[in-house]
């Protein structure tokens, strides 16, 4: 593995819900630049890791750091001010707007005008209010979805959601990604399609972590991948190592989910 | 289309005192324009960021008190005789006052509530109402309690070159509520279509989501509620000015509740709505009194409210722009959604 600088790391984590063990003295780290995969059985922690890495739950013990930062105790927004963008795995649009103007509220943290020039309609407030169209254009095209601009998100498809998903995490300017299951739902050419467009968002130099449970996806695209059971770490390498642990075989054919 | 609309809606707004020489139906139709104005306040919670303020009426009756106090001056004691003694100013330095504290009401009562939203923002902004009615009702020696506030001044505008105008006529009052309910209207107008409104809709489609890239939850709702409450408070104070004497009935729930009702019927969320839905159920009273009795006309109002709702569900202005062809963001169809999450469950 090449030496690259941490970008988040998550040191001896447990979360504990009253007296269930949801995941126990977890520690790992992402890379700046990688993508790394968390993968695992049905009731493994992903779900609970996931909301961990985006402060969405505050873990009982251990804590998670990006960029030196400790996350714990930050409000939402501040999370998303570090540049750290997550997506979400059902509710993943506003249904009732447009898909390009679900970009435009993606947008918020580049459109940020003072109010009064937004009222008045001030120059700085209109020149801004340009480049908001713009870039929300440019991130359809990024993600393909220029044709269905002007139907309500509500209406496309799952997978195509989803896309909206990612652009409206991407329209948030992050310098590191959290997909929560993002192609679930998706079928085989789509699923190859959003591979590419994961890869295109890496080559621009954001950091990715994905919770999936699509394994040919999940070896396809990762650098790294972290495997969960039973809250606990069982395993961590690359695509190769994780194919063929044997700890990462049993876990897998043991509930009898190898569907990979 | 829509500014053709808007231009003739405008102009016959304003070619009204020009034609109708009827005293009594002006005069509805002035409190009927301030009522829109605070209906179009409540919207801007209501409908952009779907918090119902139930005590919307507390900033209208501040304004109304603060500028009528302003203009009368008063003169009060405080604990540790100390004697707060305030000279008569001018009515429209009242004006501004008003809708500064109705701000400032709404940034406190926005921030204490938006914490914790939805139900309790609605019982927080109750109990707010209650609070501000019990203290004008008992705080005698500043508001008269019952006996009202009497003899508050018309507003008097400085033009350049004319001198003062005091509004005194009816004709001059309508003129002033239109002003300010254009203003009003353009301020909100601009408001729910700038980053801001897109931050409000965000919230109130997905809160999560919303959070999640970046947008300040309390900071957005907390612009909302102060913008909201000046706007209330300036159709306070107007009131205080037009109708020239208050008493603390003007905090009653029902004229939220009204507000409320104005709000429902006409669309939430949307522009014109609040003064559509203002115009008919202010002007329905009008429309009443000579066949029906006042107690027969609330059945009647619950009557017409159940009506329009039922025809048109989602209130006059948007279900009738959705059937005339303006078909923008507002149909949802979840239906695919729903199919899609079906056929994820099975292997593929």
């Amino acid at each position: 593995m090449t030496a690259r600088s941490v970008a988040m790391s998550v040191e001896q984590v447990a979360v504990r819900f009253g007296g269930l063990v949801a995941i126990s003295d977890m520690s790992f780290t992402v890379g700046e630049g990688e993508i790394v995969s968390l993968i695992g059985p049905n009731g493994a922690g992903k779900t609970t890791a996931f909301n961990v890495m985006t402060d969405f739950l505050t873990p009982s013990a251990g804590r998670v750091t990006y960029q030196g930062t400790a996350l714990a105790g930050l409000k939402p927004h501040q999370v998303a001010d570090l540049g750290l963008i997550r997506t979400f795995q059902r509710t993943s649009v506003f249904p009732n707007d447009t898909v390009y103007d679900n970009l435009l509220i993606g947008l918020h943290r580049q459109g940020r005008v003072r109010l009064l020039d937004a009222i008045l309609g001030l120059p700085g407030a209109r020149a801004s209010e340009r480049r908001l169209r713009q870039r929300a254009s440019e991130l359809l095209e990024w993600v393909g979805l220029e044709r269905r601009a002007h139907d309500a998100a509500g209406s496309l498809s799952y997978g195509e959601q989803r896309l909206v998903g990612v652009a409206l995490a991407l329209a948030a300017e992050p310098s590191m990604l959290l997909l929560d299951e993002p192609v679930s739902g998706m079928n085989a050419s789509e699923t190859h399609r959003f591979v590419e467009l994961i890869r295109s968002i890496r080559d621009r130099g954001i950091t990715i972590l994905l919770v999936e449970h699509d394994m040919p996806m999940v070896m396809t695209v990762s650098d790294r991948i972290v495997v969960l059971n039973y809250g606990r770490i069982i395993a961590e390498g690359t695509p190769d190592v994780i194919r063929n642990d044997p700890a990462v075989i049993e876990a897998y054919l043991g509930h009898g989910a190898a569907r990979a | 289309m829509r500014t053709a609309i808007t231009i003739f809606a405008v102009a016959t707004l304003a070619s009204v005192p020009l034609w109708l020489r009827d005293p009594y139906l002006l005069n509805a139709l002035i409190t009927t324009g301030i009522f829109v104005i605070g209906a179009m306040s409540l919207n801007l919670l209501l409908g952009f960021t779907g918090q119902l303020s139930l005590g919307h009426i507390a900033f209208f009756g501040i304004g109304a008190y603060v500028s009528a106090l302003t203009s009368l001056g008063f003169d009060v004691g405080l604990p540790g005789d100390i004697r707060l003694v305030h000279a008569p100013w001018p009515p429209i330095a009242g004006f501004a006052l008003a809708i500064l504290i109705a701000g400032l009401c709404g940034y406190f009562v926005g921030l204490l509530s938006f914490r914790v939203r939805g139900a309790y923002f609605v019982i927080v902004t109750i109990s707010f109402a209650e609070v501000v009615r019990l203290v004008a009702l008992n705080w005698v020696e500043l508001t008269q309690g019952p006996l009202a506030l009497t003899n508050i001044p018309s507003i008097a505008l400085a033009l350049p070159g004319f001198g003062e105008l005091t509004l005194r006529t009816k004709m001059q009052n309508y003129y002033l509520v239109l002003v300010v309910a254009l203003v009003a209207y353009l301020l909100i107008a601009r408001l729910v279509h700038s980053h801001f409104g897109r931050a409000m809709r965000g919230l109130m489609e997905n809160e999560t989501l919303a959070v999640s890239v970046g947008i300040d939850v309390t900071r957005t709702l907390t612009i909302a509620a102060v913008i909201s409450a000046a706007i209330a408070g300036a159709a306070g104070s107007l009131y205080a000015h037009y109708i020239r004497i208050i008493d603390p009935e003007v905090f009653a729930f029902i004229n939220t509740v009204t507000m409320v009702i104005m709000v429902i019927s006409g669309g939430k969320g949307s522009l014109a709505g609040p003064v559509v839905g203002g115009l008919i159920f202010g002007l329905l009273p009008v429309a009443l009194r000579p066949v029906m009795a006042p107690e027969a006309q609330w059945i009647a109002y619950g009557g017409v409210l159940i009506a329009i709702l039922f025809v048109l569900p989602r209130g006059i202005v948007p279900s009738l722009a959705q059937r005339f062809g303006r078909r923008r963001s507002g149909v949802t169809t979840l239906a695919p959604v729903a199919l899609a999450e079906t056929a994820a469950k099975e292997p593929a």
